[in-house]
Parts: C-alpha cells; sequence; structure tokens
C-alpha cells in the first residue's frame, strides 16, 4: 500500500492540477472574451488578428505550447518557472477555444435582440455587452462546460515539463513504489473528482437551456 | 395643429422588390391610426421605416420633429428612438433579465434615473398593463400575452411620444389578444399617439381615428372606420370580405 506521505504527495499536486486549471479558466476566460468580441467586431484587423490567434492555437497541440513556452523562452533566455509557463501555455491555448465556442453564441443571438435594444435608444456599447453578450454566453454554457473538463484533463500535459501536478507526482511515486494499479487509480479517481461536478454541472445547464428554449 | 408624423411620397425597396411605392399618409397628433392590407403589402415595412430600422430609398418621413431621409446619422436615428417605441409581433422581451429589469434598463442606461426612480417608473407601467406581480417574474415564465404586455410597458417606460405597433397580437391565441388590445385601448383613451398593424378589424374599426389600406407597396384607399364598411375598391371590398 502507498504510505500516507505518497498520498499527501498525491493530494496536494492535485491540488497543483486544481490550480493551474482554475488559471485557465480565469485568465483563459478573460482572454477568450476578448477573443470572441475581436472576431465578432466590425474592424477587419481586430478580426484578422483574432482568427489566425484561434487558426495557430487550434492548430498545434497542447504539448508543443508546453514546451515551447519553457524551452523557447529559457534558450531565449529567460529563466521561467515551469509552472509559470505551463500557465501561460494553458492561457494561450483555453483562450482560443473560449474565443471560438463564445463567437458562436454571440452569433447565435437573434438579430431581434440586437434590433429591440436599438428601438430602447441603447447606445451600440450599451446593446453589445447589455443585451447580446450575457445571452451569448448563456447560449454556449454546454460547451464551454464541456470544454472546461477538457482543461482539467489536459493540465496532465504540463508534466512534460516539469511540474509537479497529478501525473507528473504520480509517475514519480510510480517508480518508487511499483504499483502501479494502486497509483493510477487513485490518480484517475482524483481526476474524476474534478471534472465529473462540471460535467454534471454541463449536463444540467443544458437541460435547462432546452426547456428555455422549448 | 401639424401631424406628428407625415411620409411623403416615401419609397423603399429591397433588391429588385419595390416594397413601398410613393407612400403618403399623416398622423395626427393624439390619434390612432390602424394599417391594414394583406400579407405582403408592406405594411411592416412601412413601420419599420418610420423608426428607421429599414432606410428609406426615396421621399421623406418626419416623425416626432426627426427628419428621415436617405442619408440619416445613427445619432439622428437614436434622438429618434428617444420619442418613439416600438412592439413587435415577437415581444423581443430580453430573456436573460427579469420582466423589471428588461423595463428598468433603458431608462437607467439611456435617461440616466437613479434605480429608485427606474423602480418606480417599471411598477407604474406595470400596473398599466395589469402585470404589477410581475415584477421578478422572467419572461420564459409568463404566456404570450403577458409577455406582450411587458413589451408594450418597457416601451411605455421610456416615455415616448409616438408608439408603433406591428401586429402585436398575431402571435396569440384568441383568449390572450383580448388581454392585450385592451391595454392598447386604455393607452388611445389616455391620448397617446399610435399607429398600428393589425388583422383585427373590429379594433381597427371601434379605436382607429384613420385606417390605410395598403396594396402592393401603396395606400390604396384611407379614412376613418366607415371605410372598412363601404370600400371604394374592389381590392378593399375583397380584403375586408374575406377578413370578416
Ligand atoms: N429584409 C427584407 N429583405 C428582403 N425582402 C423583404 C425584407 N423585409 C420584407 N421583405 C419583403 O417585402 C415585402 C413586404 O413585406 P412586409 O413585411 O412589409 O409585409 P407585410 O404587409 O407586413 O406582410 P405581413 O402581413 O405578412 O406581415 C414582402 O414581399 C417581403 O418578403
Ligand atoms: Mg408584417
Amino acid at each position: 500500500m502507498l504510505t500516507s506521505f505518497q498520498i499527501q504527495a498525491l493530494l496536494v499536486a492535485a491540488l497543483w492540477t486544481a490550480g493551474l486549471s482554475l488559471i485557465a479558466f480565469s485568465l483563459g476566460g478573460a482572454v477568450g472574451l476578448l477573443i470572441a468580441v475581436m472576431r465578432v467586431s466590425a474592424n477587419r484587423v481586430l478580426r484578422a488578428i483574432s482568427f489566425t490567434y484561434i487558426q495557430i492555437v487550434q492548430g498545434t497541440p497542447l504539448l508543443v505550447q508546453m514546451m515551447l513556452a519553457f524551452f523557447g523562452l529559457s534558450i531565449l533566455g529567460f529563466s521561467i518557472e515551469p509552472f509559470t509557463a505551463a500557465s501561460a501555455a494553458m492561457v494561450i491555448y483555453s483562450s482560443a477555444y473560449f474565443g471560438e465556442i463564445w463567437r458562436g453564441g454571440i452569433l447565435a443571438v437573434p438579430k431581434t435582440q440586437w434590433e429591440a435594444a436599438e428601438c430602447l435608444a441603447l447606445h451600440p456599447f450599451q446593446r453589445f455587452w447589455l443585451i447580446i453578450v450575457p445571452q451569448g454566453l448563456r447560449i454556449s454554457t454546454p460547451p464551454t462546460v464541456g470544454f472546461m473538463v477538457q482543461i482539467v484533463k489536459n493540465t496532465s500535459l504540463a508534466s512534460v515539463i516539469g511540474v509537479a501536478e497529478l501525473t507528473y507526482t504520480s509517475k514519480l511515486i510510480n517508480n518508487s513504489t511499483f504499483q502501479p494499479f494502486t497509483v493510477f487509480s487513485l490518480v484517475a479517481v482524483l481526476y474524476f473528482c474534478m471534472c465529473y461536478p462540471l460535467a454534471w454541472w454541463s449536463r444540467k445547464l443544458e437541460d435547462k437551456l432546452n426547456v428555455a428554449h422549448r | 395643429m401639424s401631424p406628428i408624423v407625415k411620409l411623403n411620397k416615401v419609397s423603399k425597396s429591397f433588391g429588385s422588390l419595390n416594397v413601398l411605392q410613393g407612400v403618403s399618409f399623416d398622423v395626427a397628433q393624439g390619434s390612432v391610426v390602424a394599417i391594414i392590407g394583406r400579407s405582403g403589402s408592406g405594411k411592416s415595412t412601412a413601420l419599420r421605416c418610420m423608426n428607421g430600422l429599414e432606410k428609406i430609398n426615396g421621399g421623406e418621413i418626419t416623425v416626432c420633429n426627426h427628419h428621415l431621409h436617405q442619408n440619416v446619422t445613427k445619432a439622428q436615428l437614436r434622438a429618434l428612438h428617444l420619442d418613439v417605441g416600438i412592439v413587435f409581433q415577437s415581444y423581443n422581451l430580453f430573456p436573460h433579465l427579469t420582466v423589471g429589469q428588461n423595463i428598468m434598463l433603458a431608462p437607467k442606461w439611456v435617461r440616466k434615473q437613479s434605480k429608485a426612480e427606474a423602480k418606480d417608473l417599471a411598477a407604474e407601467v406595470l400596473g398599466k398593463v395589469g402585470l404589477a406581480e410581475k415584477f421578478d417574474a422572467y419572461p420564459e415564465q409568463l404566456s404570450g400575452g403577458q409577455q406582450q404586455r411587458v413589451a408594450i410597458a418597457r416601451s411605455l417606460a421610456m416615455q415616448p411620444k409616438l408608439m408603433l405597433f406591428d401586429e402585436v397580437t398575431s402571435a396569440l391565441d384568441p383568449e390572450l389578444t383580448g388581454e392585450v388590445l385592451k391595454v392598447m385601448e386604455n393607452l388611445a383613451k389616455d391620448g397617446m399617439t399610435m399607429v398600428l398593424v393589425t388583422h383585427e378589424m373590429a379594433f381597427a374599426k371601434g379605436v382607429g381615428d384613420k385606417v390605410i389600406f395598403m396594396h402592393q407597396g401603396k395606400v390604396w384607399e384611407e379614412g376613418d372606420g366607415e371605410i372598412l364598411s363601404a370600400p371604394q375598391t374592389p381590392e378593399l371590398r375583397q380584403f375586408v370580405g374575406n377578413g370578416l
């Protein structure tokens, strides 16, 4: 069996996984909203920049982004902590996907909502932020939460650059205990405990939205 | 007194489709004008042109001293929207906001009213449409007729000088139609100037000071409610015949 010290190490590692995920949710979400707004902007340059950003990020593996953030910057002479590099990569990765998901939601808001807001003499800025964006985000809640589950699982890639999150730590412990079944079962349970509430929440929201749009 | 709305030879086309072909009519202050006509005759388009949702291709429109023409600016349109309210067939309430928030939004953000002022105002207009108790409900929790009355209240909260209604009862069951028409009748009694596109002939005749029959993008016949009893043109005769 595992020692209490080893179990404790896994629990601490789970906190790093959760921390990395929360950074991706919050900062990635903030940048993602900016990207989504640029994607639907009337300004052609902003649209082009955000489009290119999304294409590049979605067209390269997260693993490679992690390596680039860590080794790339190190080679250029910046010393960077593995966790910082992993956070940066997670933020870039998640912002591109959030941006694309929310762009779809924003565009799915019916044109009549714009008209109703315009006829109440709201400024274009107010129409967008008070009426369109909240509804667009609401429409995209199920895919958003679904993607959040992916984020939690994909933080495991930070292990390749030496972040002591759950996957990395479990490999270390396995190397010293040779109890792969016990170690990785426990790790699977820990991941599941983080992902399941999100998946459950996503399903619930989807049901709720389906009722609202009946 | 000069009319509050004046359309002068207004034309509007979508591509090669000439939807309005020289439409002219006036709306007197405090009067109710009902626009009737077959589907596709251009009624909604005429109404949408009157508050700038569609840009006209020719002629001119004056609404509450705002002039609409081909080159009207966004700022001019916004000034117009401060004076003109519109209610749509599909209600178009904001589904993510409660009834109260729907109504208070524009008074707060556009008229810069305080929260307390906006709340009092919202309670007042909700009372007018008979839905005072629905302040905290979400639109999806209301019947179609109730939603439409909230839409009217939301528009009223901006204290418009003119209100436009585009077939506001067409999506409703007959029982719910009555409650919305009642609200509109009360507004008319209070002296609100109203232009409404409707299929409710009895309402047009009973409440309308003027009835306009549109046909093929033109004002085909115009007069008081009596034109529905004694149509001058075969087109209106046929339309009334089918409608009643
Ligand atoms: N945005 C648009 N683009 C293209 N054609 C349009 C547009 N809006 C309206 N039309 C066309 O213009 C014509 C008149 O439409 P309008 O909606 O004004 O008719 P209406 O009299 O309100 O009819 P209904 O009673 O069915 O509402 C129709 O042939 C319609 O298809
Ligand atoms: Mg119409």
